[in-house]
Formats: structure tokens, C-alpha cells, sequence
């Protein structure tokens, strides 16, 4: 650590010709580059230093209290009412502000005494902007992750070591055997069929007089909760019996007795009822294909289009055989996204069905095995399965789009 | 979310920065795609096919909009499409939701505001800072630590819920706003240090070399050259998160429960799906109370409401 070198040293690396001219990828700053050319402060080197103790403090006490070290464990009455015990709208509220005003003066004073610190090295700097982020990640992601992967291996209550049998539960027994078969279903399903109708309706409305609105219409249930799309859809399955007098008032039952069918149990009735789940998430996801999609045919360069008319393409085979080719990385873009959304899909589910009527799935169950039944080791080891399930997904994103770009 | 074909978030300072390469072949591709649009919507079958979508996919909504505005008793008795024949108009349905001793929408909208403000604002926040690390203050072991957070992404949430929850348990603050926010912003931190990192990248090196030739030290460069020209990038970040924290169901339901003290409206709403599920008065003013706001944010905010939406999508 060089600490005085800090002044000659800027002006060297100022040289326009060796950083600035460069445009892809970031120069590498010097090394030495300081906080500031001004002469900082001890104050707030002082406090900068307690800072990191703080932290560093704060987070050994927290580890060592998770692995048995310490034996910390706080009531409810630790705190002050006001933190945690808000029950009135203007309690709730003056404590957001709180919130907020806390979090703004913390965040003040780590920047502060980064930024007028005397001669404190570039790590420090690093350590001021990277630590809250790294600290909540690393304590509030990392560490559960672990916990989770672990406890996977342990029996109901985490108490004894049992090895793999959660995993061989989730494989053998019937009942998650259909959760699984589910799953395959959702992630199967949705992906392709609301990306092939985003993809249709992207090319049908594109550079059409209502381009704008019509495309907002089909993005517009991606501003919606899940559950609020579940209560929208539970609404047009809505059942009444099928007697003389009583009215359909579900959209979809009314359709049916409008052709001449009887009313059907949509959620009720297995295996159909996962279709008419699934058929939510399209109807959420659709939007999100439709825009990215209808991006990237806008980008098909000018000259591919105009050659392959020349060629006399257009309609149904210009569709087939210029446009999706065209855009093939961002339908993989598409795809991966829909399926990794789809794969943790829970909302849906619970709303509509509870998971009853054998419509669980992965994210579903694990809800259900955690907080229902109390079974810590079989949600714990679905919570790895999904994580697991997600990987190869995006190994394949990462193949195809690196394909793409060796092509281009 | 990985760069594409179609980048769904232009780099924000391009304008004005960068070469605009395309602008002078602008007029030819607008009147080629007009061309091609017009002989392709003069088939019936296609404009047929975009109007039967476009009805799908407003129907479902409208028909609970419409019902919520209806009697009890005409909702339970005949079909929102009924409307039509015999227009009733009331707001009784909106009035109970609200203030009803069984359902008091509006305690858990207050809820749902005071969780997902700071929610939002600290991820993208905390984000900012360690995306601006990650940019442009050389550190060892920077990359090694960038691709950890990358990585980070792809796990689920599910994965980190109930050790978090034993935590927050442990240390008695369980069923408390605290517990929901950080845990918010836990979650958000993966993919938010990404997304602004790549738009911290798309600066050109040559202003922050610029401020630091003027002195300017890192807060500085921060606060006055980066953060000005990333104010579309937060923006269209901060919206799909405070929209992200409105919409979520699973991380309210295990760390606020259903208590009226935190929970927010989307973990009533499901609730009342189960229990009162034949109550399609509630159910649909519910929704609409629930729905609202993202609403008003998707009609006001659009544009960068749908970047958000799409540079946000793949959250785990």
C-alpha cells in the first residue's frame, strides 16, 4: 500500500490516448486511484474504521449465534413498540418514513466517511460501496442456501441425518410423483404456447395503425398479481349446478351451455384442470414474449427482408423462413425466461386450487410440505430441486447465446 | 436477463453519446415494414386472428370489472354479460371490501404500501452502490466476486425462506414490517447489481476519467456524473421491483403470515379465494382493490414500466 502517491500519479494516468480511447470494455483505472485528491479527514477515517468494525462485528455475531457459538435469542420485547408492533395505518406509515429516514442516514454515513476519509486505500473505498450488498447477500442468500441444501438431507423436524431418502421420497412416492408429472406439464406448456402466440400476435400487429394499443392490451396482465389474475380467471370458471333456473355466471361455463354442453367443474376435475391453470400463466406471459419478440423483429436488418422478397417470400413463409431464424436468440431468451418463471409458479396455484385435486406443483408443494404439514427436510429438498432444475436451463441459454454470437 | 438480438433496455446514455449508426436508413425500413404490414393485414384471416387475442385477453379482466359494480344478488344470480340488457351500478361491493370487519382491503392496501416502498427504494439503492464497485473501482478479486453475485440470479427464492425465517424468528422481530423489507430486498439484490453493472458499463470511460482528472473522488463521480445519466435505468429498475413487491404472495406469506398488521393485499385477496370463495362480490372488488395500483402505474409509466417488466423477468 502506496499512500503517497496520490496526486502525481492521476495526472500520468490522465492520458487521453491510453484510457479514453478505448471503447470496448472499461479501461482498468490505475490501481492507486484514491477517493480524492483533497486531504481527507481523521474523523472520519475514525469513523469510517468503527463502520467496518461494526459490520464485521455484526456479522460474526450473527454466524456464531447460527452455529451454536454464542446463544443469542431475542424476544419480541427487545424492541420498541413502535418498530415492530405497528397496528394503526399512521404508525405503519410514520414507520416507513423511519425505515426509509434510517436506512438514507446509515447509507450517508458510510459515503461520507468513504468519501472524506484520509488516504484510505482503494479496498476500503470498495468495502464502503460492496459491503451492506455483500453482507445482506452473503448472510440473508448464501448462508440460507446452505442451511436449505443441508437440511434437505435431515428428517422432518432437521433433527436427525437421514441421507437421501427426502429425494427418494419425492421420486417414488405417488403422490409427488404426480407433483412432479405437474411440473412437467407447466414448464412444458407455457413456454411454447405463449411464446408461439406472442410471437403470432407480434407479427400481426407490427407497424399496424394500432400497434400501441394492441400490444398494451396483451401486456396488461403482466402488471397484474398472480393472485389477481387467479381471482380473474376463477371468475370465468366460476360453476353453478346444472339445474333448470339457476344461471351460469362464469364466462367459460356460459360459452358451453351457450353450445349445447353441460357446465363443467374446470378446477375440479382431473387431469384437465391443470390445462385450465396453465392456461392463466399464458395468459400472463403472453405479454411479456409478445414485447420482447415484437423488439427483435424490428431489428431484422433491412436487407434480409427485401432479399428474400425479392425471392418472392411473403406472408405464412417469409413468417417461417426469415422472420423466426431471424430472431432465434431472443426466442431462446424468451423461452428460458418463461420457463424459469414458470418453474417457481406457486401463486397461481395456491389461489385457485390450494393445490388440491391433484394440481400441485414443485412450488406449490413446497409451500404446502414447509408450512402445512411441518415436513422441513421434503420442502427443503424441493426448494433443491428447484434450484437444481433451474441450472441446466441456463446452461442452455448460455450455449445458444454464445452459438449466436460465434454466428454473427 | 443476458444480452440479445433485441436488447430489451437500450443503454441509457446512448443518446447523444454514441454513434447513431441506423438514423439514415430509418425512412426506408419504416416505409418497407408499412408496405409489408399492409399487404399482410389485407388478409382477413390475420387481422381475424389479432382481434380474436386481443378479445381473449381483455374479456376475462373486463367481466370482473364490470361485475364488481354490480348487486350482490345480480352477481350471484346471472352473468356479468347480462350487464348489458340490465345495467345496475353500485359500489357497495367496494365499500364492503374495504371496510367490512371480515375483510378491511384497506388496512392491508396500507400494508401493501408501506412494505413495498422501502422495498423497493433500498435494493435498487444498495444495488447502485455495488454496481458502481463492480464498474469502475479496481479491487482484487472483483471479478471472482461479480460472478458470485451473477450467479447468484439463478437461485430461487425458496431455497433461502425458512432459514431466513428461523432467523428473523431468533431474533424476534418475526411478523414484523422489518422482516418482509429485508427480505425484499435480499432477493432483489442478484439481479438488480447485474442490470444496473451493465448500464454502469455502458458509461463511456471517458467522462469518469474526466471527473477524476478533475478531482472528483468516487462518491462524487457516483453522485454526479453516473447517477444523472442513469436516472431511466433506476427508473424503469424501481418500478418493476415496487411492482414485483405488490404482486408478491410468497415471501408476505411466510414472513408476515396473514396477520392484519402486515400482511399485504395480495396475501388477503388469496385468502378470501379460499374461504369465501362463492362471495364473487368480494372477490372481484377485491381483485380490483388489489390491481389497481399496478394499473395506474402500467397506464401512467408505460414505457418504462415495459423495460422494467422485461429486463426484470427472469427474478427468481
Amino acid at each position: 500500500m502506496a499512500l503517497s502517491e496520490t496526486r502525481p500519479d492521476s495526472d500520468v494516468a490522465g492520458g487521453p490516448s491510453a484510457a479514453t480511447t478505448t471503447t470496448e470494455g472499461a479501461p482498468p483505472p490505475p490501481a492507486h486511484w484514491r477517493t480524492g485528491l483533497k486531504e481527507g479527514s481523521t474523523a472520519w477515517t475514525i469513523v469510517l474504521v468503527v463502520l467496518f468494525v461494526a459490520a464485521i462485528g455484526g456479522a460474526a455475531t450473527f454466524l456464531l449465534n447460527v452455529f451454536g457459538v454464542l446463544n443469542i435469542e431475542l424476544d419480541r420485547d427487545f424492541w420498541p413498540n413502535w418498530m415492530v408492533g405497528t397496528t394503526t395505518w399512521s404508525s405503519k406509515l410514520l414507520l416507513m418514513v423511519i425505515a426509509i429516514l434510517m436506512f438514507v442516514a446509515v447509507m450517508t454515513i458510510v459515503l461520507l466517511s468513504a468519501d472524506r476519509a484520509r488516504r484510505i486505500p482503494n479496498w476500503a473505498v470498495a468495502a464502503a460501496f460492496l459491503g451492506p450488498a455483500a453482507l445482506m447477500l452473503g448472510l440473508g442468500l448464501l448462508y440460507p442456501a446452505i442451511r436449505t441444501i443441508r437440511e434437505s438431507f435431515f428428517d422432518r423436524q432437521s433433527a436427525n441425518f437421514i441421507g437421501w431418502d427426502n429425494y427418494v421420497d419425492i421420486f417414488t412416492q405417488s403422490g409427488f410423483q404426480l407433483v412432479l408429472r405437474n411440473t412437467l406439464v407447466w414448464v412444458i406448456i407455457v413456454p411454447i404456447v405463449s411464446t408461439f402466440i406472442g410471437l403470432v400476435y407480434a407479427v400481426l400487429v407490427d407497424r399496424t395503425r394500432f400497434e400501441a394499443v394492441a400490444k398494451g392490451l396483451i401486456f396488461l396482465p403482466m402488471a397484474i398479481s398472480l393472485v389477481g389474475a387467479s381471482i380473474i380467471w376463477k371468475f370465468v370458471y366460476a360453476f353453478r349446478p346444472d339445474q333448470e333456473g339457476v344461471e351460469q355466471i362464469g364466462l367459460a361455463n356460459q360459452l358451453l351451455v351457450w353450445l349445447g354442453f353441460s357446465p363443467q367443474q374446470f378446477l375440479i376435475t382431473s387431469p384437465w384442470n391443470t390445462l385450465f391453470l396453465i392456461v392463466v400463466m399464458i395468459w400472463i406471459q403472453t405479454g411479456f414474449a409478445m414485447t420482447l419478440l415484437s423488439a427483435a423483429i424490428k431489428n431484422i436488418p433491412d436487407d434480409i427482408i427485401e432479399a428474400a422478397r425479392l425471392d418472392g417470400l411473403s406472408g405464412a413463409r417469409m413468417f417461417r423462413y426469415i422472420t423466426v431464424p431471424a430472431i432465434r436468440p431472443a426466442l431462446v431468451v424468451v423461452l428460458v425466461a418463461i420457463t424459469m418463471t414458470t418453474l417457481k409458479a406457486f401463486d397461481i396455484i395456491y389461489t385457485m386450487t390450494g393445490g388440491q385435486f391433484e394440481t400441485s406443483v414443485v412450488a406449490n408443494e413446497f409451500y404446502f410440505q414447509s408450512f402445512r404439514q411441518g415436513n422441513f427436510g421434503v420442502g427443503a429438498a424441493l426448494a433443491v430441486f428447484l434450484f437444481v432444475a433451474v441450472i441446466p436451463v441456463v446452461i442452455y441459454q448460455i450455449r445458444q447465446l454464445r452459438l449466436a454470437e460465434e454466428i454473427r | 436477463m443476458t444480452t440479445t438480438g433485441g436488447p430489451p433496455i437500450p443503454p441509457p446514455p446512448a443518446e447523444g453519446l454514441t454513434t447513431t449508426r441506423t438514423a439514415p436508413r430509418k425512412l426506408t425500413k419504416a416505409e418497407l415494414r408499412a408496405a409489408e404490414a399492409k399487404t399482410r393485414l389485407t388478409s382477413p384471416w390475420a387481422s381475424g386472428i389479432a382481434i380474436v387475442i386481443a378479445i381473449l385477453w381483455t374479456v376475462p379482466t373486463f367481466g370482473v370489472l364490470l361485475s364488481s359494480i354490480r348487486p350482490q344478488a345480480s352477481i350471484q344470480s346471472s352473468g356479468w354479460w347480462s350487464w348489458f340488457t340490465n345495467p345496475e351500478f353500485t359500489l357497495d361491493n367496494y365499500d364492503q371490501v374495504l371496510y367490512g370487519t371480515g375483510t378491511a382491503f384497506s388496512t392491508f392496501f396500507i400494508n401493501s404500501v408501506t412494505i413495498a416502498l422501502p422495498a423497493a427504494l433500498i435494493p435498487v439503492t444498495l444495488a447502485l452502490l455495488a454496481a458502481y464497485a463492480f464498474a469502475w473501482i479496481e479491487f482484487r478479486g472483483r471479478d471472482l466476486l461479480f460472478v458470485a453475485v451473477f450467479s447468484l440470479q439463478i437461485v430461487p427464492l425458496q431455497i433461502a425462506l425458512i432459514p431466513l425465517l428461523r432467523e428473523y424468528v431468533n431474533w424476534g422481530l418475526a411478523g414484523s414490517f422489518w422482516t418482509v423489507w429485508i427480505s425484499h430486498s435480499i432477493f432483489a439484490l442478484p439481479l438488480a447489481i447485474f442490470l444496473l453493472h451493465n448500464f454502469m458499463k455502458d458509461i463511456p470511460p471517458s467522462l469518469i476519467e474526466a471527473a477524476r482528472v478533475d478531482g472528483a473522488g468516487h462518491v462524487k463521480i457516483f453522485f454526479r456524473v453516473l447517477l444523472p445519466l442513469l436516472v431511466p435505468a433506476i427508473a424503469a429498475f424501481s418500478i418493476y421491483q415496487f411492482l414485483w413487491v405488490w404482486n408478491d404472495l410468497l415471501v408476505a406469506l411466510t414472513m408476515a403470515g396473514g396477520t392484519p398488521n402486515v400482511a399485504p393485499l395480495t396475501v388477503r385477496l388469496a385468502e378470501l379465494s379460499g374461504s369465501r370463495g362463492a362471495d364473487w362480490h368480494l372477490l372481484t372488488a377485491g381483485a380490483l382493490v388489489a390491481i389497481v395500483v399496478p394499473l395506474i402505474v402500467f397506464l401512467s409509466l408505460q414505457r418504462f414500466f415495459v423495460r422494467g417488466m422485461l429486463s426484470g423477468s427472469v427474478k427468481g
